[in-house]
């Protein structure tokens, strides 16, 4: 492997968890709290919310009751890492949310499963038995549950996830009041992706200096990577962030690297031209984990029509910008190309994904015109003619 | 504890607000107007139109006005250019998916998609036709529901489960084929819809509006062989005026004339029928009592009214085990129908084939009612058409008649005198004031114990009200009933009536009388009533329908001079042989989806 990319073993690596637990049960929430945001470790769902704010948030708030969640609803089309630590390290996974709930004061944690994942249950719930036993050996009041998913794509953003697991129809709330204050049955909630709780437990592992010494100022630590398309190296990776896209293209590449997609179909499309000077990170462009090749025979108008497809389903449809935004940017597109509107249309159309950035509810809305924009601005030939 | 203030500034002025205001709340204090479609005052928050997006220094995207609260030290623009091509944007992209046919369209002149439209667009289309093609559903006597004309801002959603507890509509599929439904698709006269017409009142444009029977009265009207009488419900008097713009106003004379010129032969009144509503019911109750207290019979008891038929579809859905405590008794609009065709019919000479009978209500489920086949005492349809307050402004309106202009007529006689017990039907409450105004003093023979007869325990827009009368010193027929204390409770809103139904079903409440009204505020908030309808507007109409009682010489109903004569020369007396064929009624248990 290319030096340039550094392969990292925090996530799948076995670890003494319950040392880890029993340590860390003995410290403060406080203590625990400040370890986490000294390390720097922001959220791997995608939006990248400093994790240990988040914690700091939830536990300051006074209530009877919260809650801990983990999001393992993973639909970012392109992204498989969470199913994979769910597979390899699920008791890693348990215990990140009981050291969540103990830094937040949360003693019941849901994990929402997507509905694929269904066939991981079984394993799960015996995981699940095995932990709680474990748990009370440590005096440690700790309950977690399974929800499945169902199967929409926004079921995965957390006030969509949370109005799903409460019974309703999974359609995103209105932020203010964030989860942290009102979030799973109106109860203070810290919602976390799989992979940070794992980060989390790691760092109460190992302190947060050998975290923040990897990566970059805005980008601590290591990311799992889902690397797909056409590349002769599909799989998970573990790496640290803040490499450039060059150095990943050069590793993953199959020498006829065309474009890269970061961040799966929310994510941004990156051109060859561009390779050396992007960063893969906060400070670049973040990624929940997808990383997907596309290769010189790859149609990028195909290639954008997908998401754009993906978008207008997937939309939960209750705001104005992003259920009709979506459709129009798609029809928009297929009008251009068979030369019902000008070419000049495709700027009416960027101006309107400015809208939906702006003013859609979620960030479904706001991230759709990701993948359009920068197709657009990179291979606006490609999508004309 | 006053609440906690917040400081921010709206376009560079300052405006202290309370804790929780929201921006949208914040700018109209300062009179800066947010547009809104998803927003409604009766409702909670949506935030998903979006189109009162405002920019906040700062912020990365734009919060929407009606759905974020203030915050200390907030700077909002409401008119940046980032605002304005958002606002836009946004406005054409509803009118993209949009059966945009104005100048054919039942909402034309007073839909807030199309008022928002006049103010922002500037010409051409700008994105292309997402319009998806959908059958208009008229399955339902009271209601259409267009789906081309919808613009999913689920105020028909949140008015149906929030206020009315019914969930008739929700909103199924996602992306581009979210819609708002019912159960399975299923039409609307085959769920448990209400025909409350709430979604109705509260729809910002057409894809919800009432069965409009406008061109059928009117063929009435002017078909000579046709007699054709209107009855006029109490609620109907306080805000017609709306309709001309001239808010909410007793206009009773004004109405009254109005009709006239419109063609009716005869102009009368459902204020009479809720006086004989009151003799009916009064006494329907008091016989339940007597049955209860010294026969010790098992009647259902507390015993609940009937005059609202959204109510009463409602108790036949949701609450069948609850169906013995109906009260009897039709609505007043069905105890009217076939009075007319019978009784009045004989004494004016007509044969009641040729009558139409129409009502004006504010309410469409009163357009369900009328077709229920229970209501068909006189042998005939006893009304024929219904229609709403909205609907009377519409034909005042067409016939040319300058409402504002007209002098004040009265009533035609007989069924056109009234009390003002029974003009406070209109009001939650009312029906509850009207019928302890009169049976108190059918047991005591003195007038109730309140000042003026205003008897204010009972009134007000709190959901759920409960009230008690001590009876004392009755008059000897009467005597099981002394030192009772009466106990009654009042709801309006199917939320309300499910939240007190259910204590009734778990026998945690203990009362002898319930009045349920279907919609909120009682029917000067019915579904169809003029819209806007909100709470202010619903406190205005209450006020003046107090006021209409307080400035009529008859107080109550027994005093009606016409309801007596009707029982003197052919009812006889209340729960009589006739009554029972004409004024009462019966109900069906029906599934609960
Ligand atoms: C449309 C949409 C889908 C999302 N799907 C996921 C998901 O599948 N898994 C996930 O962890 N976060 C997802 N997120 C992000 C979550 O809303 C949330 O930010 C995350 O769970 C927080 O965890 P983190 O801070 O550990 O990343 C999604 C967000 C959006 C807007
Ligand atoms: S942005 Fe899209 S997914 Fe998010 S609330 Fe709006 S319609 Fe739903
Ligand atoms: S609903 Fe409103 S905007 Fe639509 S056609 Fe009717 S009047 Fe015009
Ligand atoms: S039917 Fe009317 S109220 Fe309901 S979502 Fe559509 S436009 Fe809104
Ligand atoms: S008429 Fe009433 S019950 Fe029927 S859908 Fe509308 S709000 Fe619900
Ligand atoms: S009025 Fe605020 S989002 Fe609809």
């Amino acid at each position: 492997m290319d030096n340039k990319i550094k392969k990292v073993d925090l996530i799948f690596e076995n670890v003494d968890y319950l040392e880890v637990l029993e340590r860390s049960f003995k410290r403060s929430q406080d203590e625990i709290i400040l370890d986490i945001i000294d390390s720097g470790l922001r959220g791997r769902g995608g939006a990248g919310f400093p994790t240990g704010l988040k914690w700091k948030f939830a536990k300051n708030e006074e209530a009877e009751q919260k809650y801990v969640i983990c999001n393992a609803d993973e639909g970012e089309p392109g992204t498989f890492k969470d199913r994979e630590i769910l597979t390899q390290v699920p008791d890693k996974v348990l215990a990140g949310m009981a050291l969540c709930g103990k830094a937040t004061g949360a003693n019941e944690g849901y994990i929402y499963l997507r509905g694929e994942y269904n066939f991981l249950l079984p394993s799960l719930l015996s995981s699940i038995e095995k932990f709680h036993d474990q748990l009370k050996q440590l005096n440690f009041d700790f309950t977690i549950h399974i929800k499945s998913g169902s199967g929409a794509y926004v079921c995965g953003e957390e006030t969509a996830l949370m109005e799903s697991m409460e019974g309703k129809r999974g359609e995103p709330r209105n932020k203010p009041p964030f989860p942290t204050t009102a979030g799973y049955l109106g109860q203070p909630t810290s919602i976390n992706n799989v992979e940070t709780l794992v980060f989390a437990l790691m760092i109460a592992k190992e302190g947060p200096t050998k975290f923040k010494e990897m990566g970059t100022f805005d980008s601590r630590g290591s990311k799992v990577f889902s690397v797909s398309g056409d590349t002769p190296k599909a799989g998970i990776y573990e790496l640290e962030l803040g490499m450039s896209l060059e150095d990943f293209v050069n590793e993953f590449g199959d020498g006829d690297t065309k474009a890269v997609q970061i961040g799966g179909a929310s994510g941004f499309c990156v051109a060859r031209k561009h390779f050396k000077e992007t960063v893969i990170g906060f400070e670049g462009i973040p990624t929940g984990g997808s990383m997907m090749l596309f290769n010189s025979t790859r149609s990028m108008f195909n290639i954008l029509n997908d998401y754009l497809e993906f978008f207008e389903e997937e939309s939960c449809g209750q705001c104005t910008p992003c259920r009709v935004g979506c459709q129009q940017l798609l029809k928009g597109i297929e009008a251009v190309k068979r030369g019902i509107k000008p070419p000049s249309y495709l700027d009416e159309l960027q101006k309107l994904s400015e809208t939906m950035k702006l003013a859609s509810k979620c960030g479904l809305g706001q991230s759709a015109p990701n993948p359009f924009n920068s197709i657009i601005n990179n291979f606006r030939e490609e999508i004309i003619y | 504890m006053s609440p906690y203030k917040v400081s921010l500034k709206i376009n560079n002025l300052s405006v202290s607000v309370d804790e929780g205001t929201t921006i949208l709340e914040a700018a109209r204090k300062l009179n800066f107007k947010i547009p809104t479609l998803c927003h409604h005052d009766d409702l909670c928050v949506a935030g998903n139109c979006r189109v009162c997006v405002v920019e906040q220094v700062g912020n990365r995207v734009l919060p929407a006005s009606c759905a974020t609260p203030v915050s200390e030290g907030m700077e909002i623009l409401t008119n940046s250019m980032k605002v304005r091509q958002a606002r836009k944007h946004i406005i054409e992209l509803l009118l993209s998916e949009h059966n945009a046919e104005c100048t054919i369209c039942y909402k034309n002149g007073n839909c807030e998609l199309q008022e928002l439209s006049n103010e922002y667009r500037t010409g051409n289309r700008m994105f292309l036709d997402v319009l998806k093609k959908s059958a208009v559903d008229i399955s339902s006597p009271s209601i259409e529901k267009d789906d081309s004309k919808c613009i999913r801002c689920q105020r028909c959603v949140r008015t149906c489960s929030q206020l009315q507890a019914v969930s008739a509509l929700g909103v199924i599929n996602k992306g581009k084929d979210m819609k708002i439904s019912t159960f399975l698709n299923k039409p609307m006269n085959d769920v448990v819809c209400t025909n409350c017409g709430q979604c109705v009142n509260r729809c910002p444009t057409a894809a919800l509006v009432e069965r409009n029977y406008i061109d059928q009265v009117f063929d009435a009207i002017y078909d000579p062989k046709k007699f054709v009488v209107v009855q006029t419900a109490p609620a109907t008097r306080v805000a017609i005026s709306e309709e001309f713009g001239m808010g909410p106003n007793r206009s009773t004379g004004k109405m009254v004339a109005a009709l006239r010129r419109l063609g009716f032969d005869k102009v009368l009144d459902t204020d009479f029928t809720a006086d004989l509503t009151i003799m009916e019911e009064g006494t329907e109750l008091l016989t339940r009592l007597k049955e209860a207290l010294v026969d010790g019979k098992n009647v259902a008891l507390p015993m609940m009214t009937s005059c609202s038929p959204g109510w009463i579809k409602f108790q036949e859905h949701i609450f069948p085990e609850l169906l013995d405590n109906l009260s009897t008794c039709k609505s007043p609009q069905q105890m009217f129908g076939p009075l007319a065709k019978t009784y009045y019919a004989e004494k004016i000479n007509k044969n009641p084939a040729d009558m139409v009978v129409v009502s004006i209500m504010p309410c469409t489920a009163k357009k369900y009612e009328a077709d229920r086949p229970e209501m068909r005492g006189s042998g005939y349809k006893d009304v024929d058409f219904v229609l709403t307050t909205r609907e009377m402004g519409m034909m005042i309106k067409q016939a040319g008649i300058d409402f504002e202009k007209l002098s004040d007529e009265k009533y035609d006689s007989i069924l056109g005198e009234s009390s003002g017990a029974a003009v406070i039907f209109g009001n939650t409450g009312g029906v509850m004031e009207a019928a302890i105004r009169t049976a108190y003093e059918i047991v005591t023979g003195r007038e109730v114990p309140f000042t003026n007869l205003n008897i204010k325990p009972v009134r007000g827009m709190e959901g759920i009200k409960e009230a008690s009368v001590k009876i004392k010193d009755v008059k000897p027929e009467w005597s099981f009933l002394e030192g009772v204390e009466l106990k009654v409770a009042i709801a309006h809103g199917l939320s309300n009536a499910k939240e007190l139904m259910t204590s009734v079903k778990n026998g945690t409440a203990n009362y002898h009388f319930i009045e349920v009204m279907g919609c909120p505020g009682g029917c000067i908030g019915g579904g169809g009533q003029p819209i806007p309808t909100n709470m202010e507007i619903r406190k205005k109409r209450a006020a003046a329908i107090y006021e209409e009682d307080e400035k009529m010489t008859i107080r109550k109903s027994h005093e009606n001079p016409e309801v007596q004569e009707v029982y003197a020369s052919f009812l006889h007396k209340p729960l009589g042989h006739r009554s029972h064929d004409l004024l009462h009624t019966h109900y069906t248990a029906k599934k609960r989806y």
